[in-house]
């Protein structure tokens, strides 16, 4: 037992670390990009020296790496930052769904833009009607000639005002049960009748939409799957969302609670002498550290070329809950000045408070608390489904809060 | 990355958990609990001539030289059965005194008795009720012996013999002591736990003989090094306690119905035991960390440790009170199992030092790190 790499892997890392040493972006390089344009940079660069989504095939843009390469060069760039983010559903969920389910013609067409970041995708699942329950979607698609005619809304679409393409599961056939009448398209997200409504956050910022489709037309040629078969390809998605081996961390940790607590004083005495303070910090180091090592048992996995245990699925159940209540115990160690919220006056420059109004959004999307306690009862203890009131019910006729 | 057992102790605890399974079934727990003797001595006798205690133990004092992977892989399925043997206190703790602090003469007096289970030993700290200090300790040698009070003290009455902390005046205020039984000095008696499928007693030293375990004064240091050692495996048998409790709340959860449907399908019992797997999870990947830190003698040790038991005290405490919380009003019944977790799960909590104190350990732990 110990964390070393074997020959080939501390190999691969020395390589991928000499590269990106020698070619992350320097300030004076992003300085007066937006966001979009710095992420762009920093991925053409990548992926002109062949260090894109490595795990793809070369003819797609990627470098044909293995699993733990992957893991390796993910701890390796994650020591810098950089710009980034607008790429991980398109390449993370859109692009494995597109190598498993398109035409090879739309490999060639997609993939290696996907990998380039020239082109961007955004994911058009959820709706105000069907959230944790997905399948209950109601945006519908009518077949006409060789298009689709497409009608309804999407909802907590991120990055959609700035995406070039999407993916979409939409209802073709409401008269037979819920999971049987979808069916899976990608769509050019500048077709007309597309309508972006930026949604304004509890935080105040909007980084996600409202997606409004009136009479969009989207070819038969862009289906994925047959008609009907949307929900067995919408699992390939989800099963896509990335796995958060080596990441999860938050800004607000323990280390920041620990000097926060040597710093501010409680009776006159720095906090972390405070027995009940000393508890806290105790537990969530628990969590920290057990995220930590659960994701080296993984990784072990990965390095032998298994696949990882289910014991990884707890990482967003533990650290999301984790990452609001230890923002709020920061708040709680600063008294009153815990509330203010501002980039001069706050300590930590604003990072607790705007983590605690973040917090709530991270512990619902992609999948909620409640619905992360499902899966791993179900998926890994093997416990049974709670009964469906919609189970083999025509959709039509499936009972809804409107009706 | 190789953060992962062996291939070879993954054989190890096949055969462990296939020997408890012939050897340690719920009916030997339950004889112990029913009945009025301290452990079962057939298992131990057993459980001995596997070798398990005498994993550590280096080949030259009779022992097997092995590592602490394995003695954690053995811990871990010791406390799936909830095994009533003096194992936590003659190996956790009086072995790995002696392997400490021992001098040849002690070690070799003592090693190969404990390495085939011929002596038991134990440890022998609290002096009545609050966390012990080497301020609070009363227990002292002077020139006629050893003299005090000794209470609660684990398996107190199956040992040959006690590593006793005793007062000292110089040094750090602590001195431990090696103190045989079975004399003059020393008087015994059961102490009745909340855990009697291990026995406890009250042990009084009058003037008993006892040898210093270790130097003058050095013991409360000591005990502390002491300590994280042995928390990393009383973790591990925490671990392997809580994962037994969330398996047996599962089981019955699966063929329990109510309103036509098996309780296993409510939410509510699902995101119970969907917590429970969290913290048995973090727990055991904590005690992976801490298996490498004792195995390596890594300077990360005492957080490591201290992580570990945190982590474990809180995975098995929970899956012990959900797993009978789950069972209705059968598991609060005296002829379901359910009891065996809850009463040993509290018991090791506390043994060694409560979850209050390893949650300052660890922040002590931690301020040292940052200091060095």
């Amino acid at each position: 037992m110990d964390f070393n790499d074997t020959q080939e892997e501390a190999a691969f890392r020395a390589e991928a670390a000499a590269w990106l040493k020698a070619n992350v972006p320097t300030a004076d390089e992003l300085n007066g990009l937006d966001d979009i344009a710095a992420a762009k940079l920093w991925q053409k660069r990548k992926y002109d020296a062949g260090w894109a989504c490595i795990r793809w095939d070369k003819e797609f843009g990627g470098r044909g790496s293995s699993a733990i390469e992957q893991v390796i060069w993910n701890q390796e760039e994650s020591k810098y930052e950089l710009p980034g983010g607008v790429f991980s559903i398109g390449q993370g969920m859109a692009a494995p769904t597109l190598m498993t389910w398109a035409a090879e013609e739309h490999h060639k067409r997609f993939l290696p833009k996907l990998a380039s970041g020239e082109e961007i995708w955004c994911q058009l699942f959820s709706e105000p009607a069907g959230g944790s329950d997905l399948a209950a979607l109601r945006t519908k698609a009518e077949r006409d000639g060789d298009d689709w005619v497409i009608n309804g809304q999407k909802i907590w679409t991120s990055g959609a005002h700035y995406s070039d393409y999407g993916i979409i599961v939409v209802r073709t056939d409401p008269n037979v049960a819920k999971h049987k009448g979808l069916s899976y398209f990608f769509l050019d997200m500048k077709s007309p009748g597309v309508e972006i409504k930026p949604i304004r956050q509890l935080t105040g910022g909007a980084n996600f939409n409202e997606v409004y489709f009136t009479d969009v037309r989207i070819p038969d040629s862009q289906r994925l799957g047959e008609v009907g078969q949307g929900w067995q390809v919408a699992l390939t998605t989800l099963m896509n969302e990335r796995a958060s081996i080596g990441g999860g961390s938050s800004a607000v940790n323990v280390d920041m609670a620990y000097r926060i607590a040597n710093e501010v004083m409680i009776d006159d005495k720095p906090a972390i002498e405070d027995g009940a303070v000393r508890a806290k910090l105790a537990n969530w180091y628990v969590q920290e550290s057990g995220l930590r090592f659960t994701s080296y048992r993984s990784m072990t996995a990965i390095s032998r070329g298994e696949i990882p245990g289910p014991e990884n699925s707890i990482g967003k159940l533990v650290g999301a809950p984790k990452n609001q209540e230890m923002a709020s115990f920061c708040m709680d160690l600063l008294e009153m000045s815990g509330a203010i919220w501002d980039d001069e006056m706050s300590k930590e420059a604003g990072v607790i408070q705007m983590n605690y109004m973040g917090a709530p959004g991270l512990r619902i999307a992609g999948g909620t608390d409640e619905i992360m306690a499902n899966i791993i009862a179900e998926r890994v203890l093997g416990m049974p489904q709670e009964p469906r009131m919609d189970k083999g019910m025509p959709f039509s006729e499936v009972p809804t809060g409107s009706n | 990355m190789n953060f992962e057992f062996s291939d070879e102790q993954e054989l190890l605890r096949e055969q462990a958990r296939g020997f408890l399974a012939d050897n340690c079934p719920p009916s030997v727990v339950r004889a112990v609990l029913d009945g009025d003797t301290d452990h079962d001595a057939e298992l131990w006798r057993k459980v001995a001539e596997m070798g398990w205690t005498a994993t550590v133990i280096p080949e030259e004092f009779g022992g097997l030289g092995l590592s602490y992977l394995e003695l954690v892989v053995i811990a871990e399925e010791l406390g799936r059965a909830a095994a009533p043997i003096p194992f936590s206190s003659s190996v956790y703790l009086a072995t790995e005194a002696i392997l400490a602090l021992g001098s040849t003469e002690q070690k070799e007096k003592w090693l190969p008795l404990l390495a085939t289970g011929e002596a038991i030993g134990t440890f022998a700290l609290a002096e009545g009720n609050g966390r012990p200090s080497a301020k609070s300790l009363k227990t002292k040698m002077s020139g006629a012996g050893i003299s005090g009070r000794k209470l609660p003290v684990p398996d107190g009455r199956a040992a040959d013999f006690a590593v006793v902390v005793g007062a000292s005046d110089s040094g750090d205020g602590a001195s431990m002591y090696l103190v045989e039984l079975d004399q003059a000095g020393v008087s015994r008696e059961a102490v009745r736990t909340l855990d009697f499928s291990r026995g406890h007693a009250v042990i009084e030293m009058n003037d008993a003989q006892a040898q210093l375990l270790g130097g003058e004064g050095g013991g409360w240091s000591a005990l502390e090094k002491l300590m994280d050692r042995a928390a990393v495996l009383f973790a591990w048998e925490q671990v392997g306690l809580a994962d037994a409790a969330l398996e047996q709340a599962r089981d019955y959860a699966m063929g329990r119905y109510a309103f036509g449907r098996a309780i296993a399908s409510y939410q509510a019992i699902k995101h119970k035991l969907a917590g429970m797997y969290v913290k048995n999870t973090l727990a055991r990947s904590n005690g992976y960390y801490g298996a490498w830190a004792l195995n390596s003698d890594s300077s990360e040790l005492a957080l490591a440790a201290a992580t570990a038991r945190v982590g474990a005290i809180q995975a098995s405490v929970h899956a012990a009170e959900e797993n009978v919380q789950t069972h209705g009003g059968m598991g609060f019944t005296w002829e379901f199992d359910c009891q065996f977790y809850y009463r040993r799960a509290k018991l090791l909590s506390v043994n060694i030092g409560s979850e209050a104190y390893w949650q300052d350990r660890l922040i002590t732990a931690m301020e040292q790190n940052n200091a060095a």
